[in-house]
């Protein structure tokens, strides 16, 4: 798996709050998704955009609207991917504590 | 979120006294043995020196396929008891790729004294100005900067399925 994608998506604080929303609240569309916020819609077509192409939202048509959910599937992948990612530090730390310590 | 993903920060206190632990982290050969690699010069700030991935004295699994592995060090500060920090490429394990034309990040450590020991706090900071592709394997092989983003996740994954 590249969770390059994933990460790239992420790295966007409007993004995470769109993620965070779906996650909560979700399916959405998107004049609910606009709602209470800022962001224009079409601000918040381009993320939903850019987080569709990292496969971490997807949507379909219900009537008029397009409604967005979170890709679970996408998100599992990127969490076990994070899974790893305290373990390089952690392990040093374990080195260093089992060697000034033990001295 | 810039934060977030810029730095990794671990703090620790360690059962032994300070004077022992700054030893442990400033000086090449001491830092050598826990962590696992072998300088070809010392500390001392503004030096560019070379480390080689070898067995660390306190684990007993050799470093496997990446043993002699060279990575770049550039030593930055050193404060006395207080103070360490060098450069270095993060995750630079890709014997395909020529990472020294690329933005390093910063890795310090400081030592204060507290109780039941020395506390240590690790901070890498500047992955920013990582190229993304290079982000995400030094994320993986790194830590912190991703806890916000996980907590959410794992808020969501928690749920059950739609």
């Amino acid at each position: 798996m590249n969770a390059a994608p994933v990460f790239a998506a992420l790295g966007d604080e409007t993004r995470l709050q769109i993620v965070a929303r779906l996650c909560k609240h979700g399916p959405l569309s998107i004049s609910r998704l606009t709602d209470g916020t800022s962001i224009s819609r079409q601000g918040i077509t381009k993320h939903l955009d850019a987080l569709a192409g990292a496969g971490l939202v997807r949507s379909k048509r219900e009537g008029r609207e397009r409604i967005w959910n979170i890709e679970t599937k996408r998100l599992a992948e990127a969490r076990r991917y994070l899974d790893h990612v305290s373990a390089q530090w952690d392990a040093a730390i374990d080195r260093l504590r089992a060697f000034v310590e033990d001295d | 979120m810039t934060t977030a993903t810029d730095q990794i920060q671990k703090i620790i206190v360690l059962n032994a006294p300070h004077e022992r632990v700054w030893r442990a982290i400033s000086d090449a050969t001491q830092f050598g043995k826990w962590f696992g690699i072998r300088f070809d010069g010392a500390f001392v700030p503004g030096a560019a020196i070379a480390g080689k991935l070898t067995r660390s004295v306190v684990d007993p699994d050799p470093p496997g396929k990446y043993e002699g592995f060279a990575f770049d060090f550039k030593i930055e500060h050193i404060e006395p008891m207080r103070l360490f920090s060098y450069r270095w490429h993060p995750c630079a394990l890709d014997p395909n790729v020529d990472y020294s034309s690329e933005p390093m990040t910063l890795v310090t450590f400081e030592l204060e004294d507290a109780a039941g020991g020395t506390k240590l706090t690790i901070t890498e900071s500047g992955f920013d100005s990582i190229p993304l592709e290079r982000r995400v394997a030094a994320f993986q092989a790194n830590s912190g900067g991703w806890t916000d983003q996980v907590e959410f996740i794992e808020k969501y994954l928690a749920l059950p399925p739609a």
